[in-house]
């Protein structure tokens, strides 16, 4: 287990280094910073006195060296545009995009997970068929589209939420929340179930199919043969067996939300990172874009950790040292 | 059955917290196209920036919706000579701390714009960097002595915005800046300013909170000197989506929002909840031509530049039908333009004649000029910078194709544009130019004389334009210290580039406001919002 990780960890150090090289290059292959935030009337004289205070009168695998060197110090750049450190930007995003993600998840599985279980274990029957057609609205739907859906039915017909934005926070052992305020959860609400229904419906068709076969399997029909309840058997026999799939997709959205529920903070101008690496694109910000991508590159890579070490808690099977590295 | 239950508690929860209550009546929250990058008012030239700082921080002077220089914490102020200016200052201002505003805070605020290691270069400091003395003769009185005579002082520094010297440590401040004019601790930081700090103006407003992509909080400064401003609490959002800001309003998050699209118009007026207005701003949208001998994207069955020829820069002008650009694709939220900034701005020419339009007229004279089978260009534009730019660029290389010059677009995002442009990449390109001075010299110094870094002429003349005769009037106008005369000269130098069209004036864009129908607002020509200028209907 302990030499599984190490070499996790290893092998993750070489993928962040990688990442960051083609992020750095791609990013200084698309144009110069420069002309985008200084004033086309700023003398010669001064963006010369600009482009050197940033590094970027230096060859590019020179930059990429100066980059390097202050990494190893554990620092990641400072923002072109806003003059303060890149990581500072981005992780006080993250607060806003864990709780949307967080919370859309949540809704994905306790509303797709049962729904699939109920379709699975009577695939035949009407209400079967009505989920399973259904499901297929919540991943076939573009996002933007069903977000602007979202606002002008809940926030302009009927009022009910508020169209965009995050609500009021409070300090949260120095975090600032906003799912602890009343008018946090009424901004939080409408973005969450926009991110959650491609995810919902994914973990629904999932579970219906794994329940669906799982109920014909040889251990289900011994254990009702054996005359255990029914509610015994769909939780104990049926849910943890089909729990191994929905875990891996969990794990891998939760991932890809963080670093990229672009459209959706977008729609709902919602202050995430996802919206901050458009921007900073857009400003060819290249500390705050190579940043970023390190940074999600890395949740990624823990995420895909823990999902592994959590296929071994549910399925006994599985083996970490020779498996799945 | 458990899961039924735990769901229906989380909805339970949820439908409660929807009910959370709506804004008071002393509140006001504005939604902004594009969002300030810091607090710090001398961080980066910026609209949006600027636009901040004009609530919680004053300038000597300031300018009004039209660009016009008005007083502010300088009451009066007199030119003693070509380099030498006068300011008398207002003795009742006192900063959102309580500390009384004098000249020291003024040396100690320009001061810190020579000194300011984290801005984004070239903001602010130009006015200050010419500045060969600056002498308080008393507590409210200053007295500039500038290297070279500047008639546009006073508006440079209606732009520069004053901080209390009490945020750094210091002793005896004077303008010095080879011995950091007095100042014995660090100067403040981009990032002092933005969490708060040292956030302390003498304007309407005090910063209450800032959340970089979440919003900004304002709070009425209870001390400001003068009128105060109607909204007790002013809370700006930012939402670059055109879509969701429009939203917004509709369901009453916002109470203003700036720059809806205006395809989008005819649905607030449909409604007797909502209104918009429609302001002329200072930003011209032109064509650049390449004059090179060899331009990289401009093809002539000879060989040559077609754009040498005045007749063809005449005739492609005559191509456009700007009426129909500004009908159609800006929905009349935009002007035709017969200059480079609108009639009625300082400098401009005040009945010039609309540019006319006639297809005809231009084949004869793409003939006359030895094109009569035309020839071909790539025009490049933006795709994501300025109002409905792709389909304005689009319309205009149909007009051009119509007269026989084989026209193809290349759009493409802002970042890459700017960068290829500067490279002198482009041999016809579409740009756009706000003046921030509200003078016609602002464009006419930036693109159009030959380049020259030392006096700061050209910096965009990347098509290599060179007219001795322009060059001779441009360099004595931005010299002429009186307004009437500086006036006639920039008319001059302004109807020369309309005779010679190495610019080609397609329109200038309007700023969009919309908002409840209870308020008012009047927008500005430098497109800024201010919550202190709108007001509610009696």
């Amino acid at each position: 287990m302990t030499l599984f990780i190490l070499r996790r960890v290893i092998q993750s150090v070489f993928v962040l280094l990688a990442v960051s090289l083609v992020v750095f290059f791609a990013v200084y292959a698309i144009g110069d910073p420069v002309e985008l935030l200084v004033s086309p009337d700023t003398s010669a004289a001064e963006r010369e006195v600009m482009i050197r205070r940033l590094g970027l009168d230096l060859p590019i695998w020179r930059q990429y060296l100066v980059f390097l060197g202050n990494l190893a110090q554990g620092d990641l750049g400072t923002s072109f545009v806003h003059g303060v450190p890149a990581v500072e930007l981005i992780l006080q995003r993250l607060p806003a995009t864990l709780e949307l993600v967080v919370l859309s998840l949540v809704i994905a599985v306790s509303i797709g997970l049962p729904l699939g279980m109920i379709a699975g274990l009577a695939p035949e029957t009407r209400t079967a068929r009505t989920i399973m057609t259904g499901s297929i609205f919540g991943y076939s739907l573009p996002a933007f589209w069903q977000g602007m859906m979202l606002i002008f039915v809940f926030a302009v017909f009927l009022n009910w939420a508020p169209a965009a934005g995050r609500g009021d926070t409070v300090s949260l052992l120095g975090v600032e929340v906003s799912f602890l305020t009343a008018d946090g959860w009424s901004h939080l609400i409408l973005p969450a179930i926009n991110l959650a229904l491609p995810n919902l419906a994914l973990v629904l068709r999932l579970a219906a199919s794994g329940t669906a076969e799982a109920r014909l399997q040889d251990y289900v029909k011994y254990a009702r043969a054996k005359g255990v309840r029914r509610g015994r058997i769909v939780r104990r026999h049926i849910l943890r067996n089909i729990l191994v799939p929905v875990v891996t997709v969990i794990g891998v959205e939760f991932g890809s939300l963080i670093a990229y529920s672009t459209i959706t903070e977008t729609v709902f101008a919602w202050p995430g990172m996802g919206k901050l690496l458009i921007d900073s694109v857009y400003q060819l910000d290249r500390p705050v874009v190579v940043a970023y991508v390190m940074i999600a590159t890395f949740i990624f890579v823990t995420v895909n950790l823990l999902v592994d070490l959590a296929y071994a808690m549910l399925d006994p099977r599985v083996e970490l040292e020779k498996g799945a590295s | 059955m458990t899961p039924f239950m735990r769901r229906s508690g989380l909805f339970g929860a949820l439908a409660f917290t929807l009910l959370a209550g709506t804004a008071s009546a002393e509140e006001l929250t504005i939604a902004l196209s594009s969002e300030p990058t810091a607090v710090d008012p001398h961080y980066h030239d910026l609209s949006s920036n600027n636009a901040l700082t004009m609530h919680v921080f004053d300038a000597l002077l300031t300018t009004d919706a039209q660009q016009k220089v008005q007083p502010n914490l300088a009451t009066a102020w007199t030119n003693e000579g070509p380099t030498t200016w006068r300011f008398e200052l207002r003795d009742d201002v006192v900063f959102s701390d309580g500390t009384p505003f004098t000249a020291e805070d003024v040396i100690f605020s320009y001061c810190r714009v020579l000194n300011n290691e984290t801005a984004v270069s070239g903001s602010f400091d130009e006015a200050i960097k010419n500045m060969a003395s600056i002498e308080a003769p008393d507590d409210h009185t200053l007295v500039f002595e500038t290297n070279e005579p500047d008639p546009l002082l006073p508006i440079r520094l209606a732009q520069i915005a004053i901080i209390s010297d009490e945020i750094a440590e210091h002793g005896e401040i004077s303008f010095d800046p080879q011995s950091d004019c007095g100042v014995t601790g660090a100067w403040p930081t981009v990032n002092d300013f933005n969490d708060g700090t040292v956030a302390i103006g003498t304007g309407p407003y005090a910063i209450e909170s800032y959340v970089k992509g979440s919003g900004i909080d304002l709070v009425r400064n209870e001390r400001y000197f003068g009128e105060a401003p109607e909204w007790e609490r002013v809370s700006f959002k930012p939402v670059p989506n055109a879509g969701p800001r429009l939203a917004g309003l509709l369901s009453g998050d916002y109470d203003v929002i700036e720059n809806p699209a205006a395809r989008d118009l005819s649905r607030i007026e449909s409604s007797d909840d909502y209104e918009y207005v429609i302001t002329p701003s200072s930003r011209v949208i032109y064509l650049q031509l390449d004059m090179r001998d060899d331009s990289p994207f401009v093809e002539a069955p000879d060989g040559s530049n077609p754009f040498q020829d005045v007749r063809v820069r005449r005739a492609m002008s005559m191509a456009i039908d700007r009426e129909a650009i500004v009908e159609r694709i800006m929905d009349d939220a935009a002007a035709p333009a017969n200059q480079f900034l609108p009639a009625g701005m300082f400098g401009t020419i005040a009945d010039a004649p609309a540019l006319e339009y006639d297809p005809d007229r231009a084949r004869e004279l793409l003939a006359e000029a030895g094109y009569p089978d035309g020839f071909s260009v790539t025009f490049h534009a933006t795709n994501d910078r300025y109002i409905n730019d792709a389909q304005v660029a689009q319309a205009v290389a149909q007009f051009l194709t119509r007269i026989g010059i084989d026209t193809e677009l290349d759009a493409m995002t802002r970042s890459i544009f700017f960068s290829r442009r500067s490279g002198r990449e482009f041999s016809l390109s579409m740009g756009g130019w706000g003046s921030d001075t509200g003078e016609a010299s602002s464009f006419l110094r930036q693109w159009v004389p030959t380049t020259d870094d030392v006096a700061g002429l050209g910096g965009s003349n990347y098509g290599g334009w060179s007219d001795p005769e322009f060059d001779v009037v441009l360099r004595e106008a931005i010299a002429t210290m009186d307004d009437a005369e500086r006036e006639a000269l920039l008319q001059q130098a302004g109807a020369r580039v309309l005779e010679q069209m190495p610019y080609i004036p397609l329109h200038y864009e309007s700023t969009i406001w919309a908002f409840r129908s209870d308020l008012d607002y009047q927008g500005r020509a430098d497109q800024y919002t201010l919550a202190t200028a709108i007001t509610s209907d009696e």
